[in-house]
């Protein structure tokens, strides 16, 4: 994946399917520790340790459309090139956290992408689960879920087109005051 | 236009946009919306599928279709990835391959303006 905005979009999917109806997804930068931290957790119906073990496995999957998996081996490699990894904790019945760092002035660290839209989208495609993003950035924070939108706007407004566009104009505003780093960095 | 900062904004705006919105989706789409499934698996999103739920979402807005868009797994096309479901009302879903910008513009003119334009004719003719 070229950007972690698209390994947000792609873990989420596993969220998803596991039937969760909450989905955590928590971006964390800090440029003095060097680190770029990704955690996404839901209460979804989790994993069994073995599944658990095998799933960064790319010959591993629980799909039966195909037979490769590919969604968090690609994360994990990704996340080792640049000198972090990743982590899966999951109970069956509980949910899973899938957590990725990454080094922050590695080379190698995709760019964090078009994150709003990301969100923005997924918001969008899944109105009946709450979607919470949260932005940190050296110890500032800022974030958004489902039901703050459902709560301000009416439960409809979620699936309504205008206002993906109007969302990630929100998202985007915001995060960026929170990035206001001057180096720099806040373009990548 | 004014920077947007908050969902209070955001609510004002659409508050505006109501009457307006809810004029197009009975005008143009009596019988319900049309639905808009996006393939968003590892495969379809590293062939570019976000730009194509992008373009769908922005370009049925502008061009002021009544739809629903959403993501979908995998439906075991990867080789034809970003795959798209599209499925208006009344008719059999079609699964489209290769849907790059170029193609979701086309998908849009040439098979769900086409087919909606088709049906309002045939109801105006039935009427006379």
């Amino acid at each position: 994946m070229k950007e972690i905005a698209l390994h947000i979009l792609d873990i989420t999917q596993n969220s998803i399917k596991a039937g969760a109806n909450e989905i955590r997804i928590t971006l964390s930068e800090s440029i003095p520790d060097d680190l770029l931290s990704l955690t996404i957790a839901d209460n979804g119906k989790g994993m069994d340790a073995e599944s658990c073990r095998r799933a960064s496995d790319p010959w591993f999957t629980s799909r039966t459309t195909r037979k490769v998996g590919l969604g968090l081996p690609l994360l994990k490699m990704n996340a080792g090139l640049t000198g972090g990894g990743m982590t899966i904790d999951s109970e069956p019945g509980k949910g899973t956290t899938v957590n990725a760092t990454f080094g922050y002035k590695h080379v190698d660290r995709p760019p964090l992408g078009d994150v709003s839209g990301t969100i923005a989208l997924m918001i969008l495609s899944n109105p009946s689960i709450n979607i919470v993003y949260s932005h940190i950035c050296e110890g500032k924070e800022w974030s958004i879920s489902t039901s703050e939108i459902k709560e301000a706007l009416g439960e409809e407004a979620v699936t309504d087109l205008t206002i993906v566009r109007h969302l990630r104009e929100i998202i985007n505003g915001n995060v960026a005051e929170i990035r206001n780093f001057q180096t720099g960095y806040d373009k990548y | 236009m004014e920077k947007l900062k908050s969902l209070a904004d955001l609510k004002r705006i659409r508050e505006e946009a109501k009457t307006k919105l809810d004029l197009r989706v009975r005008g143009d789409n009596p019988e319900g919306l049309v639905q808009v499934k996006v393939a968003m698996a590892t495969c379809g999103i590293a062939s570019g599928a976000k730009q194509t739920m992008d373009f769908f979402v922005e370009e049925l807005d502008k061009r002021g279709i009544g739809a629903v868009v959403t993501q979908t797994g995998c439906m075991g096309y990867c080789y034809a990835e970003p795959t798209v479901e599209v499925q208006l009302p009344g008719q059999e879903s079609v699964v489209f391959g290769y849907v790059d910008r170029k193609k979701a513009d086309e998908i849009i003119e040439k098979y769900i303006r086409m087919v909606n334009w088709l049906k309002a004719s045939y109801r105006l003719t039935m009427k006379k």
